[in-house]
Formats: C-alpha cells, structure tokens, sequence
C-alpha cells in the first residue's frame, strides 16, 4: 500500500476558482445580503436593522400576491406545455426529410431573444394595429389586454406555451427516438391498445427527460421577467405582476433597496429549494431505473 | 394452430427494387407444417428476421402473399393474426410487476382474470420466476427480462403460430440448454406450429425436426439436421453445418471420377458433363489421411479438440481439414488424403448436382 501523499500547498491550486467564484458570485450575493440587513440613506450612511426587512416582507400582502400569481402562472403553463408537448413529439415523423423539417421549425421560437418575444406579443395581440386583437375585434370579440386582467393573462401564458412548448417537445421527442422498434413490435403482437402503448412504454422510457423538462420549465417560469414586462408590464394593475417584475419595481422603481434585497433572498432560498427537491425525486427515480 | 404457406413472396426495403439483389428477402415459395417445429438457420443479415416480421405481420412484404390454413392474411393486422413472437433483445413493461407482464397478452384479448392467473402461474414454473411474480419488472437481469419476454410469448395457447427470433442470444449457456428443453417440451405437449431463427446450429439441430437454411436472401435447403449434414444442397450449407464446414475443392468431373489438378478421386454415381464452377464438396468426417492413394497434402498443423483430432492442411493450396479419431495413429509418411466416395458432393456454380444413376445402382 502506498502513503496517501499529503501537502497543503495543493490548496494555492484551487486558488483561481476561489477568486472566480467569488467574484462572480459570492460578492454580489453578499452585497445583497448586507443591504438586506441594513437601512441606507443618502451619503452612503448605513443602519443596522437586523432582520426587519425579512418581518416586512413576510408581513407584506404584496409578496404574497406576487407569489401566488407566480404559483398559478407557473402551475397553468406546466399543466399546458407538458401534455401539448408530449401530444405533439408523439405525432412528429420519426425519420426522413419531415422528421428534420420539423425538428428546425418546432426550433425556431427557442431561438428568439426574449424581449423579442414579447414585442411579437405586445404588437400581434394590438387592437388597433396587431392582426391578433384586431381580428378578435373585428369578429366582435371584447378582447383588450390592456385594461382587462383575464385577456392580460391570456395573452401571456399563450406566448409562453408559443415560445416553449417546443422545448418539451423536443425532450419528448429524443426520449421517444430512444425507444428501440422491438418494443412496439411486441405491443403490437401483445395487441396492446394506442393508450397501454403509451402508458407503459413510451411514458416510462420518456420519464427521465419529462422530469427535465418539468424542471426547466418551472425554474425558467417561475423566474419570468422580460416577456410580461414587454407586453404587459405588469398590468393592468398589478394583475400580471409577477415575483421578478415586482422585485424591479420595488428595488429600481421604488429604490425600497432593503426590502428588495430580503425579498430577492427569500426569493432565492425558494428557487434553490425547489431545485434540491427535483433532484432529489430524479436522482431517486435513475436509482431505481438502475 | 395453423399450416403457413408463403406464395411467391419476397421483400425488399427499397421503394424500387430492380435487380435480384434489392431484394432482403428473395422469392420464396414454402409451407410451414401445422405442428412442426422449424428452425431458421442463417448468417447474421440473410433475411431471416425479415421473414419472421412478414409472417407476423410486422412487415408487409413488396410481393407474394402469406396463407394460414389457406386464407389469405397478406393484408392483416398483426394483432388479427393471432401470432406470438419473441425478439432477439428482451422488451419488458419495466413499470409493470412481472406477473402483470405475463398477463399482459392475456388482458388485453379480455381473458377471465381466474385462467390469467392459472395461465401465468404455469408459465412462472416453466421460465423459474415463481418467486419473483410480484417483483417489478425494472432492475431485473437481462436474462430474467428475457425469460419474461419468452413468458410472454407462451402464455397465450391459442396462437397460430410461436417465432422465436434468436431468443436465447442474452442467456447464459446453462439456462439457454434448460430453456430450450422447455421450449422443447411445450412443443410436444401442444403442437404449436413453432419457428426458431438462430444463427447457432447446435441450437438449430437441437430444436428442430426441420431446419431451413438461409443465405444471402434465399432458403438454400430444407431438411431434417441428417439431410443437412449428408447431402448440403448448397456449398453455404456445407460451410454452415457442420465444425469444421465441408471441404470445398474445384475439379473436373469426368464420368464417375473427378479430377483436382489431375489426381483421380472416385465420385458416388456417373456424371453428365458440367459446365461452370465445378467443385467437389466432401465433410472433414469422411476424408482421411493416408499414406498412398488420394490428392497430396501439406499438414499446417493438428488441433486435439478431446473426441477427436482437426488435422488442418493444404492441397493444391486450398485449405482443407480432415476429422481422425483420438486413438488414431498419424504417421510422418501420411501426406495423402482419400475420401469416402459415397460421401463425396458434386457442386456446379454452388448448387449440388445429383449423380446420373448411383453406382450403387448400377454394380
């Protein structure tokens, strides 16, 4: 057996991403934290006030609404993106030209800038000009995203379900081509209906990239910002006022500088459960592929 | 339970095949006996698993038709032509208990639950699960998965027909023997019309009352492991069958004898002048060395394999191998080799030609 070697100057070798990573990262992560726990004033002059800010907040209807309308934003373009997703990767080719035509199209919206996006949204769903509003007016539809809540939210979670349903369904998809033929070949001599093939074929062998999909599409929702502030920023009212958007406000808007930074904190410490809790479930669910 | 018969049928994987060589699966024209039991001989991509997916449905052949019992079922479904099949690889429900996967089939044809039960208790016994029935399916072994895939293709007792498509290729050696044996014995007991593709022909010659042999698209021959070994149709077949293959060596054919560079070898029967590739096919069993007589060779080396000794050689530079007995002597002055007469093939372009009148016959 050979002496396990050790030196401690081994430790300057790691030095560079010590100093990366705090620059990047752990800084302005502090930064915030102090502001959190500080009161400012012009001059730069600082008080101490402990975890006030954090009482605040909690106290504070405002996060709270944010916070449920982030919930419901999230839970209904999930409970859209994730079927349509998989109801559209089970119908595209499985090879040939189509299959790729369809592969670069089901791209596209992925590759558009965000602000984009919305500037898409924010022209197309226009009652005066956008072909959208102006059509849904034209055949007597009351739809006016500006001042009605319902037609605000509308408009938004189908520009989402535009912009990312494409994403689930190119997950779903790859998970699918991974399905070698013989299974479906035995379902068929096992003459399995349309709906058992799905249920305990293709559901079970696309479940890994599903809990990918779900992930991403709930982090990336439930940190929306650019999209809704371009259409609708944040109205009307504070009816599509989601978690970042109301952040901004309170923190550049508002210049509320503390009870901003508590707030993005909590905000945070939320995504970063909610994160820990995925991988827990996937790291349990390849276990017991394994 | 049904007759199988293919009529005219062939298949090719190319939207337009034009020459013989487009074709996977070559005209073929063939029944399968109700009851019997079939083993598909071949070389790894001759078209064997094409013809299986054509019987069962999975594929729709470019031309011909498929009968069973004489109804024509070239256009039905898969799932109407009541066949069981099992798949090189294992293909497991991994979300389902193994039981629910040996009900599967079962369920869904809307079986009572109390026979599914019995059904898949029998089968449980035969593949050696009983134990594991209400263990889910993922996790398993590959071989376990296997033995449930092959489960699920006994369960049903109805089927027209069983293919197996090199079933055993994930077992290992031990339980592949005691599966066969079983596939064997569920055979005996029910007269299932049975078709087993393999590329092993121990597997082959063991399963089989008939085994057909494939190659390059084609049935080269069809007949019981005997006919095979005895009289190879087709030099594929003397090279398939057989460890070491048959010995193939080009000659002249002049009546009753055959000429390799001009040493005389003494053939079975009279024989019409031949034109084409003209060879002589004799098994290594049935030539020996000796030390005078026969065509001259050069020994390269002897492999013991315990029952008996490979003797490798060259004659006239072609290889060519010759089976002795342990106990047999091999003398330094043996640089012959003669071979049984009656034993010995005649081959023109591939194909075997029969002799004119045998000289058994004959004398």
């Amino acid at each position: 057996m050979q002496e396990k070697t050790v030196n401690h100057k081994a430790w300057f070798l790691v030095l560079p991403v010590l100093v990366l990573v705090a620059f990047s990262a752990v800084i302005p992560l502090m930064t915030v934290v102090n502001y959190s726990i500080q009161d400012t004033f012009g001059n730069n002059q600082f008080f101490w006030v402990g975890l006030e800010w954090f009482e605040e907040m909690l106290a504070s209807d405002r996060m709270w609404n944010a916070l449920g309308r982030q919930l419901l934003f999230s839970g209904i373009i999930l409970a859209i993106e994730i079927p349509l997703g998989i109801f559209i990767a089970l119908n595209m080719p499985k090879r040939g030209f189509w299959a790729s035509f369809c592969l670069v199209l089901m791209s596209l919206p992925l590759l558009i800038p965000w602000n984009v996006v919305g500037t898409i949204w924010q022209i197309f769903g226009r009652v005066d000009i956008g072909l959208l509003g102006y059509t849904l007016k034209a055949i007597g539809v009351d739809y006016n995203y500006t001042n009605d809540a319902l037609d605000a939210w509308i408009t938004v979670i189908v520009m989402d379900v535009w912009h990312w349903t494409s994403l689930v369904a190119l997950l779903a998809y790859a998970g699918l081509q991974s399905i070698p033929d013989a299974y479906y070949q035995a379902a068929k001599i096992d003459q399995a209906s349309r709906w058992s093939v799905f249920r305990y074929i293709e559901l079970p062998k696309m479940a890994g990239v599903l809990m990918i999909a779900i992930l991403l599409r709930f982090m990336d929702s439930f940190m929306i910002y650019t999209e809704p502030f371009v259409v609708t920023g944040g109205g009307p009212g504070n009816a599509t006022t989601f978690l970042s958007i109301d952040l901004v406000k309170m923190a550049t808007g508002q210049f509320d500088l503390g009870p901003a930074a508590a707030f993005s904190l909590m905000y945070f410490l939320v995504i970063l459960l909610i994160s820990w809790v995925f991988y827990t479930v996937m790291t349990n669910l390849d276990r017991r592929e394994g | 339970m049904a007759k199988i018969t293919l009529d005219n049928l062939a298949h090719s994987y190319l939207p337009d095949p034009k020459t013989p060589d487009d074709y996977a699966l070559k005209e073929l024209n063939h029944d399968w006996d109700d009851g019997a039991a079939y083993a598909l001989l071949g070389a790894s991509g001759c078209g064997k698993s094409t013809l299986l997916n054509i019987i069962s449905g999975l594929l729709q052949p470019s031309r011909g038709r498929i009968l069973f019992n004489d109804q024509d079922v070239t256009h039905a479904p898969t799932a109407d032509r009541n066949i069981a099949q099992v798949f090189q690889f294992p293909v497991v429900y991994d979300t389902m208990t193994v039981y629910e996967n040996l009900a599967f089939p079962l369920r869904n044809r809307g079986r009572p639950e109390q026979y599914i039960t019995q059904r898949v208790q029998d089968i449980a016994q035969m593949i050696g699960m009983e134990e594991m029935l209400f263990r889910k399916a993922r996790g398993l072994t590959a071989d376990a998965k296997q033995k449930i895939s092959l489960g699920r293709g006994m369960v049903r007792q109805d089927v027209n027909a069983l293919l197996f498509d090199e079933p055993l290729t994930v077992i290992d050696p031990h339980m592949k023997w005691e599966l066969r044996t079983q596939l064997k014995k569920l055979h005996n007991e029910f007269g299932h019309t049975m078709i087993y593709v393999t590329h092993d022909q121990t597997e082959a010659l063991t399963f089989a009352d008939k085994v057909v042999v494939m190659h390059d698209g084609r049935v080269v021959q069809i007949g019981t492991p005997e006919e095979l070994f005895e009289t190879p149709e087709h030099t594929f077949v003397g090279y398939f069958i057989g460890s070491p293959g048959m010995n193939v060596i080009p000659a002249k054919i002049d009546g009753a004898h055959a000429y390799v560079n001009g040493t005389q070898v003494a053939l079975s029967g009279h024989y019409s002048t031949l034109d084409g590739k003209v060879e002589i096919g004799v098994r290594p069993e049935y030539a020996r060395l000796t030390d005078e007589g026969g065509l001259p060779v050069n020994i390269r080396r002897i492999e013991d394999v315990g029952r008996h000794k490979i003797i490798r050689a060259d004659c006239f530079g072609h290889a060519i191998n010759i089976i002795a007995n342990e106990g047999e002597e091999i003398g330094t002055d043996m640089t012959r080799v003669a071979f049984d007469a009656p034993h010995v093939n005649v081959y023109v372009d591939d194909w075997r030609i029969p002799p004119q009148d045998p000289l058994g016959k004959a004398a």
